[in-house]
């Protein structure tokens, strides 16, 4: 998804002049093609993320479109003023490109792992988070990221996640995609989590649980009118995200069910990164599993609050108790 | 020192029809950093009169040279110099820090001639770097001028900017500091030491220049000079004195941020600047 994101930089870069690139102290080689072909608008500043972001600021401000790269806690984190301040007031298209978005580098250790970059970046007026499924998906993101009006974070996930889009769906930012309808319950997801969110309806159907699968491409602005509208007609809601419980996906869901005064009653769920720090390494996957963000934790999760009204079969609601 | 040398210099008539105007917004709206805008006034009018290119009826004109202040605090000095060059109508002055005017406590980009929204330290430098590789890439032959304050300088991103400034030999950026060696606190050299100051600038690769801050036309000959060195950026460290021109409020920390100023201090405030 990486490659796919820098790819596009560079693609974007060939046809706008107005496309430059900044990286801190990424790997070398990193962008080549851009830095050999184009080195007037390419930038290497150095692990000095302040000063990138002002430097972005000044360009925007000129009427150029800047991308950043580099970790994603780097470019949430270390320079929160200078994003919130530089480029959140003045509402410049400046472009954060996040790597290695919530639990990817685990090995690193939690210095490296974005686990509330949506949060911190949610609470800025004028920022849109983008978090891309997939390769696929990343790509129509960054089309659509050129002319957009004010500053985008996006967030990249690990590289080689599996492709669940396709260009038959169309991608507009600030718009959900409903990947599969389902009238007892809705899953929803963001980034990645939308494999887990596609695995946890397919198990859920032998249990005649049927599951709709919400993606939310797009976590600021999010798409509340489509939240409603599909959260209406069903009992169960859960979120699943890589990301803390607090602020991300599952708390904008939780915000726009608890204003939503429903006639009749949901019953609701994060899944995500409960209100800690992992407290060791391992593979992402490995992380993830422990936090329970697994397609078997989100069946059980909707089992669990489904209860028996939507087990209705006898067979069905045995072989659930002796789970 | 040429800090020292600072205190000797008498005031023109124009600086002191500038503090008048600084003291009319004071007496509508009895608060303001008075400190911090005395000390750079001189800065802020050399740059407008005699300096920079601009056209206040087109403040976005695109060749126009680039001024940025980024210690924000100091803007009841930019927003007399401003509306004395007509950015804007007088009666926003008095409207300083009301729900019903474009002038706060920090200046906003929303106010014709203010280049970007200051107030948090350490901002501006990077911006005006923006600006200055900008007009690099396009061929354009303007000058940037930064404004930065002493204690500003204890902001790590001033000098990750200032490497930067470096590596990309900005000749086109202007480092100005007002340093009048008292930050909120105290004295800079008991709350952050930042001496030897001109060094420090020297090996980030500026080129340097010290100068009396209040001295009209030494400010006019240095800012006039700038690039000092091709393929550098510059740094003119302009020697001033918190509240210059105010006897009472000179080097008087009760008077770098004030509120409630009461009828009486009014009245020697305007006394203070016809002495």
């Amino acid at each position: 998804m990486r490659k796919m994101c820098l790819d596009m930089v560079y693609e974007l870069a060939r046809k706008d002049k107005r496309v430059f690139f900044i990286g801190s102290d990424l790997g070398t080689g990193t962008l080549q093609k851009f830095k050999e072909e184009m080195p007037e608008r390419f930038f290497m500043e150095g692990i000095s993320e302040a000063n990138m972001i002002g430097l972005a600021a000044g360009l925007a401000m000129e009427g150029k479109i800047p991308y950043i790269n580099t970790i994603a806690t780097f470019l949430t984190r270390r320079c929160f003023e200078q994003v919130v301040i530089d480029l959140g007031l003045h509402n410049l298209d400046v472009r954060l490109l996040g790597s290695g978005g919530g639990l990817v580098y685990a090995p690193s250790g939690p210095t490296h792992q974005a686990i509330e970059d949506f949060a911190i970046m949610r609470a800025i007026p004028n920022m849109t988070i983008i978090a891309p499924a997939d390769a696929n998906e990343m790509r129509r993101a960054m089309l659509q990221s050129l002319d957009h009006q004010g500053p985008i974070y996006v967030r990249i996930a690990k590289g080689g996640d599996p492709i669940v889009t396709s260009d038959d769906i169309p991608f507009r930012i600030g718009k959900s995609l409903l990947m599969k309808e389902g009238s007892d319950v809705l899953i929803v997801t963001t980034g990645t989590t939308l494999q887990i969110g596609l695995q946890a309806s397919d198990q859920l159907k032998k249990w005649g649980i049927d599951a709709g699968v919400l993606h939310i491409p797009t976590v600021k602005p999010i798409d509340k009118e489509a939240i409603l509208s599909y959260m209406e007609g069903v009992s169960v809601i859960v979120t699943v995200e890589e990301h803390s419980i607090i602020g991300g996906l599952g708390a904008t869901v939780a915000e726009i069910l608890s204003e939503a005064n429903f006639a009749s009653p949901k019953r609701f769920k994060r899944i995500g990164i409960p209100d800690v720090f992992a407290d060791q390494y391992g593979s992402q996957e490995s992380l993830m599993r422990s936090f329970g963000i697994t397609t078997e934790n989100v069946v059980t999760t909707i089992k669990s609050l489904a209860g028996s009204e939507l087990l209705p079969d006898e067979a069905i609601k045995r072989e659930f108790a002796k789970e | 020192m040429l800090s020292n040398e600072a205190k000797a210099v008498s005031l023109d008539e124009r600086s002191k029809y500038l503090r008048r105007r600084i003291i009319q917004i004071l007496d509508v709206t009895r608060r303001g950093h008075l400190g911090s805008a005395l000390s750079l006034l001189e800065i802020l009018r050399v740059l407008y009169d005699d300096v920079m290119l601009y056209d206040a009826r087109n403040p976005k004109w695109n060749q126009r040279d680039r001024c940025i202040l980024s210690k924000g605090h100091g803007c009841l000095a930019l927003y007399v110099v401003l509306q004395d060059k007509g950015f804007f109508p007088e009666t926003e002055l008095w409207k300083f820090c009301e729900s019903d005017g474009i002038l706060g406590g920090h200046p906003e980009i929303k106010i014709p001639g203010v280049e970007a929204s200051t107030g948090s330290l350490g901002h501006g430098l990077p911006i005006g770097i923006g600006f200055a590789l900008n007009a690099k890439h396009e061929g354009f032959g303007h000058r940037i001028f930064v404004i930065v304050g002493d204690g500003e300088c204890n902001e790590g991103s001033v000098w990750e900017a200032a490497l930067c400034a470096g590596k990309h030999k900005l000749d086109n950026l202007t480092v100005v500091i007002d340093y009048n060696q008292y930050q909120s606190y105290g004295p800079t050299r008991e709350v952050q030491n930042l001496e030897p100051f001109a060094d420090k600038w020297k090996v980030f690769g500026f080129a340097t220049k010290e100068v009396d801050g209040h001295d009209v036309q030494a400010l006019r000959s240095a800012f006039s000079s700038v690039p000092l060195e091709k393929d550098k950026p510059t740094a003119i460290i302009c020697h001033t004195l918190k509240g210059k021109g105010i006897g009472f409020a000179e080097n008087n920390m009760k008077w770098h941020h004030k509120s409630g100023i009461n009828d009486e201090e009014i009245r020697q405030l305007f006394d203070e600047v016809e002495i």
